[in-house]
């Protein structure tokens, strides 16, 4: 594993016309961590995760990812670049034209060269650990329930064995039940296969059960970042509100006299 | 290439396999090759060990193949350990160890006759199909037209003013000048044929009578098609998808009523005034072509006109409007709603929506056109 941050942002700005989403943001993602992301609708954890991934330009700042800056990086390192790392879309963004199992062998067909029986066997291998069966393989996109729909994508996600996977709320549309199964299985894969995990997200369960570590953007800025501890100790007014509110402050209370 | 991935000693009745370098996706083609060999050399060894402590990367891609070998080994009786492997990497080859142990459904049979019999019968039931959701949409606005009869300060008229501004008034300009161009057209070669017998006037009747009875109200209802249809069918298609239509009637509206009735209301009422905008367009190029082209003045165009074609031949033409958009929107309609999830299958539909209103709208010409005949017209 490469020491120091995985991913360095350094004073990035990003903006729409007249609006500034981000403004001079500076956060660090190290190796084999869980971070993740909240903050308040519309404070720009999306912005951030796709500017990052690259489909937002930016205004100024750098954005270093494994050591290659984004700004300077030519195509073919680019390239490179992409396939060490998976992405987990909001919505799931699975081709609707193709089956689970054309879905995950999607990225080995493009940029691997194996044989049809392996890739068979590696699709299945990965939704397995995902946590499908078999059964589910030949179906497509559309006759896939919700949560289906994240573990497939989840499963298209770490098709090449990525270093870094970018989650996009991995849990908002799940039950709590599928979410918290959701939040473990995130856990458990990133502990055997050594990722580290950008994880956007609003469900403050998640952050007790999955991340080692909390970025809370606020007014285009990370205002606090760390542990869980720390967060709670946080004097930010919108912090403040988020962890120790009605539903953070139940949590919190829990988490902490277990 | 070039890194040595695996390599195997035979010690008597004893295999002995060192791995080395990166047991990774990138590596993953070469490494199968190497594991299957290592796999078939087993057969004649009743023990295997194989040292992994060369492995400077290994993924799932590494483990599931290790997996793979070991799976083979204790098929085929022999006894094997695996030495030297950090237990970081353990943990992955355990949790490889549990998957792919049910063998995965088959993609699809693959018998082609069997194939292309199915093809041929899905195509006909289709066919049956399209019909029949032509037949239900025409029903359903049929009912709704009575239903909103009844009572009609339940209809949506600002849905209609709107439709009617991207159906028919944002279509002029376009419409215009294609019927202006095949006007034109018609004109510059019916002179030049007529040319070599000596009768280019004969070309103003051609214009005339072509334009007014056929070309007209084809062209536009082909151009309103792909122009509207499309969009129509694309439109309600994606409402499907993301459930607008079924909130729209658990909200008690009904969807035809709402959507679908101002949308061919709209083409019933566009497409007679595209079709009499387009035929003086023709008419005007005929005309422009003439008297550049074949030297006849505007003056005896006109009057040549006027002496050619009757109001028989403008009703002929305006009598088949309506029906063309009737017949463009339901299909239109029908299909958008039958969009299921997939984005392939809105493109499917959309094409499907264009493909048969086109046709439907010649077969209609058709059948007009004996019609006509039949009544003298």
């Amino acid at each position: 594993m490469a020491k120091g941050p995985v991913i360095k942002v350094r004073d990035l700005v990003v903006g729409f016309g007249d609006q500034i989403v981000l403004d001079h943001l500076s956060l660090d993602v190290r190796a084999a961590e869980i971070l993740g992301v909240v903050g308040a609708s519309g404070a720009g954890k999306s912005v951030l995760l796709r500017t990052i991934i690259g489909l937002l330009p930016r205004r100024e700042g750098s954005i270093e990812v494994l050591g290659v800056d984004l700004a300077k990086a030519s195509e073919s390192e680019r390239r490179a670049l992409e396939r060490r790392w998976g992405i987990l879309f909001q919505q799931g963004a699975l081709f609707s034209s193709l089956t689970v199992r054309e879905n995950v062998q999607f990225p080995m067909r493009e940029n691997l060269e194996l044989s049809q029986r392996l890739m068979d066997e590696m699709a299945l291998a990965k939704l397995e650990m995902v946590g499908l069966v078999p059964e589910d393989l030949n179906k497509f996109p559309a006759e896939l329930s919700g949560g289906m729909t994240k573990r497939v994508a989840l499963a298209r996600a770490l098709a090449l064995d990525p270093e870094i996977v970018f989650l996009d709320e991995p849990t908002s549309g799940l039950d709590p039940i599928s979410a918290g199964d959701f939040d473990e299985l995130i856990r458990t894969l990133q502990q055997t296969l050594g990722l580290t995990v950008f994880m956007v997200t609003h469900d403050l369960e998640s952050l007790y059960t999955a991340c080692d570590r909390v970025a809370a953007l606020a007014d285009g800025k990370v205002v606090a970042e760390g542990p869980l501890e720390v967060m709670l100790e946080c004097e930010h007014p919108w912090v403040k509100t988020y962890f120790k509110g009605k539903r953070g402050g139940l949590l919190a209370d829990r988490q902490l006299s277990a | 290439m070039g890194e040595v991935l695996l390599t195997s000693q035979l010690k008597g009745e004893r295999l002995e396999l060192a791995a080395s370098g990166s047991w990774t996706a990138a590596h993953a083609g070469e490494l199968e090759t190497l594991v299957d060999g290592a796999a078939s050399q087993a057969a004649a060894a009743k023990n295997v060990s194989i040292d992994m402590g060369g492995v400077r990367e290994f993924d799932t891609f590494g483990a599931w193949l290790l997996e793979r070998l070991t799976r083979a080994w204790s098929s085929s009786g022999a006894k094997a350990e695996i030495v030297g492997m950090p237990p970081h990497d353990r943990n992955l080859l355990a949790e490889m160890h549990g998957v792919n142990r049910e063998p995965a459904p088959a993609a699809a049979p693959g018998n082609r006759i069997v194939g292309a019999l199915a093809a041929v019968g899905t195509g006909a039931a289709e066919l049956g199909k399209n019909l029949l959701a032509f037949a239900e949409m025409l029903g359903a606005v049929g009912a709704a037209t009575v239903r909103v009869l009844a009572r009609p300060q339940d209809y949506r008229f600002t849905s209609t003013v709107n439709q009617l501004d991207r159906v028919a008034w944002r279509a002029v300009p376009i419409i215009l000048l294609i019927t202006f161009l095949i006007g034109g057209i018609i004109s510059q070669q019916g002179i030049f044929h007529f040319r070599k017998f000596g009768a280019e006037l004969y070309s103003v009747d051609l214009v005339g009578i072509l334009v007014l009875r056929e070309i007209g109200v084809l062209i536009v209802a082909i151009m309103v098609a792909g122009r509207s249809g499309s969009s129509y069918t694309a439109e309600l298609g994606s409402m499907k998808m993301r459930e607008e239509i079924d909130a729209l009637r658990t909200m008690g509206f009904d969807p035809v009523e709402v959507l679908i009735l101002p949308r061919i209301l709209v083409l019933i009422i566009a497409l007679p005034v595209l079709t009499f905008l387009g035929c003086m367009a023709a008419l005007y190029g005929g005309g422009l072509v003439a008297w550049l082209y074949g030297g006849i003045s505007p003056d005896i165009y006109l009057s040549r006109l006027t002496e050619a074609i009757s109001l028989t031949h403008f009703k002929v033409g305006m009598i088949k409007a309506p029906f063309m958009g009737l017949i463009i929107g339901v299909v239109a309609c029908a299909e958008g709603l039958r969009v299921k999830g997939s984005a392939e299958s809105l493109g499917l539909r959309t094409t499907a929506s264009v493909v048969q209103s086109i046709f439907l709208v010649i077969v209609l010409d058709g059948l007009f056109a004996i019609f006509f005949a039949s009544i003298g017209m």
